[in-house]
């Protein structure tokens, strides 16, 4: 399974460049289909067995063997982690497929499905690792394959900028992830996860805190929340399957994953925990807020992708594993979705990202007007949709924990509703903004098939979990064993829950009344649009003038002192030390035979004399 | 009669210094290599010598590789003079200073 995309990610680095167009993208997509495939045969396989045997532990083979560190390179296989690898390999083959359509045109095609090949390989290791090592080799591959493919378009400057700034972002997460290995390690002496969360009782109440915290810092800046989700945004510079693929349907979500597969850590550090619950309401707060006020089709799905994960760090963080879970897999269907209809909207329009330079697109993309539609109540949480069952566990989980977390998570979905009707309207709606409107066309099959199939399962992806009656919460029984004790018992009465259900109900339709009020005619508001918002709290700034511009005068600094006088002093005074050495030992070398016949001798005569003197001693 | 092994050793060292003293008072390259190759087969011989009282082959072995040593030294010593007697019909040691630092 992991094996099949490095494969295809092998092929085409080797013949990419000397296949015919379409072909390196059909051989790349076969690999990963493939590999659902395979995901597939592993599931039902698991399905097969008794509830409490379904976890193994494939040892493949040794990869590090010192002193007492011993990891392995392996597989492990429970149900978290097999219905992580379904819905990443699925999304990723869908993602695959239309991406052969949106980059027809480019020059590195082939180039494009070798990372993308790279990425699902990457992010794979990081899902099925039996220990912390292996899943960090993949956390940094799916990092540094973010990185290549955000800087995609690197002729354009601002997108390099994005790929570094990506880069470095994640770096000071993965920094937090390598200091609680490290600490695990110490207390523990081993990483594989089996071995961790079976000797927790034996690490102090102090150092699991931090343990926690340290991990929960990775997952900050994988998942960007904040104050690390900066990068996000700009990561928007990358073409729009990946960003569909890696910024809001799989690689972001990895920080839930490690935040779930921990839930034994986080069982135990009750404080953590809630303080995970405000990060993820918090962000799902501020980044809807942010979110309102976008003028870029793919920047506001940005910002809604922030505040959905955040959503998930708040049902991590109440103990509602499942529930994160389930959103996780409803939110890469509905976001993947809106992202692809988004890319299909520019690519139609040739490259223009700018939503008040649409509208009206519903009757020239048909297609995909319907199923970003579908989308949009998705993520509203309309019912039926399979957003409003996940986001209804989720807020009905923080109910549960605290009533404030309950109130902001109610209020950002009321936002979420009306910033994606505000786009939906813009975009598809109204009047015609645009020029030229004989070149506007829908997309290639190849890209609108995706498309439905992804709608399909928007619809229809909350059947997975229904609060019905404990027959129909399939998620739910298939996970609970892995999380066991660590998942809060439900204490909310059915009624309540059916009274929460409603009000989410309604909260969906206040946000998508207030955006089909202001938004169905006008086009511009400033007076809801201010350019605070807009620049997304303004954090970017901050972060610009007090911690990039102040390291980059310290840096330049250290270039003018340190470089010149430390480093280049040490360097060009023992050269002149060497120099001087050199100008009077130069005098011994006299070209003379007879000279350095006679050194040889009174050499020769020295050690002799030494001998003879000191043997008898 | 058998000669005893001091004998040898004396008259190895006079070989040997007999080597040194040309070395150090002749001119010629040509001689001073062949007084070079004089204490070469001086210091052999006291090998030979001291294998033979001490009953102890690894003086002969050893000598064996001197005396390849030195004949692979001699083809190239000799390359060189003769290369130098083609450039200037004379080969006098203290005239050819070139590689003075």
């Amino acid at each position: 399974m992991m094996l099949l995309p490095l494969a295809g990610f092998l092929v085409n680095m080797a013949f990419g460049s000397r296949l015919k167009r379409p072909l390196a993208g059909v051989i790349a997509s076969l690999f990963v289909v493939a590999s659902f495939g395979l995901a597939i045969v592993t599931w039902l396989e698991l399905m097969s067995k008794p509830a409490s045997q379904r976890v193994f532990d494939f040892i493949l083979f040794d990869w590090i063997s010192s002193g007492s560190l011993h990891l392995n390179v392996g597989a492990y296989i429970d149900p978290l982690s097999v219905t992580m690898i379904l819905f990443v390999t699925g999304v990723s083959a869908v993602i695959h497929i239309y991406s052969i359509g949106y980059m027809a045109h480019d020059e590195r095609f082939s180039q494009f499905f070798v990372y993308l090949n790279l990425f699902v390989f990457a992010m794979s290791v990081l899902v099925l690792s039996d220990n912390f090592a292996f899943t960090f080799l993949g956390w940094e591959g799916v990092g540094a394959t973010s990185y290549w493919l955000i800087a995609f378009w690197f002729e354009r400057p601002t997108a390099a900028a994005a790929g570094k700034k990506a880069f470095i972002v994640n770096r000071m997460g993965d920094f937090g992830y390598l200091i609680a290995m490290f600490l695990l390690f110490g207390y523990v002496g081993s990483l594989s996860y089996a071995k961790v969360f079976g000797s927790l009782g034996s690490i102090g109440h102090g150092t699991l805190t931090a343990i926690a915290l340290l991990f929960f810092l990775g997952a900050v800046g994988k998942s960007a929340q904040l104050p690390l989700f900066v990068w996000l945004v700009d990561a928007m510079e990358g073409p729009t399957p990946v960003s569909a693929l890696i910024h809001a349907a799989t690689m972001v979500t990895a920080g839930v994953y490690l935040m779930a597969r921990i839930s034994p850590i986080l069982h135990l550090t009750a404080g953590v925990a809630t303080f995970i619950a405000f990060v993820g309401v918090i962000t799902a707060f501020v980044a809807a807020m942010a979110a309102t006020s976008q003028t870029d089709i793919k920047k506001v799905l940005a910002y809604s992708t922030v505040s959905q994960l955040g959503y998930m760090f708040l049902g991590i963080g109440t103990g509602q594993y499942v529930a994160a879970i389930f959103l996780m897999v409803t939110h890469a269907f509905y976001k993947a979705l809106l992202f692809l209809g988004a890319g299909s909207v520019i690519h139609g329009l040739h490259e223009e990202q700018n939503i008040k330079k649409m509208g009206a697109l519903r009757k020239l993309m048909p297609i995909t007007s319907v199923t970003f539609i579908v989308a949009w109540l998705s993520i509203a949480g309309f019912p039926p949709f399979s957003g409003f069952w996940s986001k209804g566990d989720v807020l009905a989980g923080a109910y549960q924990k605290s009533v404030l977390l309950w109130l902001i998570g109610a209020l950002t979905a009321i936002l979420t509703a009306y910033y994606m009707g505000r786009e939906v309207y813009l975009v598809f709606f109204g009047k015609r903004r645009f020029e030229g409107s004989n070149h506007v066309h829908e997309s290639p099959k190849v890209m609108t098939i995706p498309l439905l199939v992804l709608a399909v399962f928007s619809i229809f992806g909350g059947a997975l979990n229904l609060p019905i009656s404990d027959k129909f919460r399939f998620l739910e029984n298939w996970l609970t064993p892995v999380f066991g004790s660590a998942l809060a018992p439900s204490t909310i009465s059915s009624s309540l829950r059916f009274a929460l259900g409603t009000a989410d109900g309604i909260f969906a339709l206040i946000g998508i009344g207030l955006a089909t009020s202001l938004w169905i005619r006008s086009s511009s508001r400033p007076a809801i649009e201010p350019s605070f918002l807009a620049s997304g709290w303004g954090i970017d700034r901050f972060y610009d003038r007090f911690i990039a511009r102040s390291s980059t005068r310290l840096s330049e600094e250290f270039t003018d002192v340190i470089e010149v006088k430390v480093i280049d002093g040490a360097t060009m005074s023992l050269a002149g030390l060497v120099g001087l050495v050199g100008k009077y030992a130069r005098k011994v070398q006299s070209g003379y035979i007879r000279n350095y016949a006679l050194y040889i001798s009174v050499g020769a005569l020295l050690i002799l004399g030494y001998f003879v003197t000191r043997a008898g001693a | 009669m058998t000669v005893p092994g001091s004998w040898y050793l004396v008259l190895s060292a006079l070989l040997f210094s007999l080597g040194a003293l040309g070395f150090f008072t002749r001119k010629n390259i040509l001689i001073m290599f062949m007084s070079l190759e004089l204490m070469l087969n001086a210091v052999n011989l006291t090998f030979v010598t001291f294998s033979r009282m001490l009953g102890d082959i690894g003086g002969q072995t050893l000598v064996f590789f001197v005396l390849v040593v030195a004949a692979a030294e001699v083809v190239v010593g000799l390359g060189i003079i003769v290369a130098i007697f083609r450039r200037r019909s004379s080969a006098t040691a203290d005239d050819l200073s070139i590689f003075r630092g």
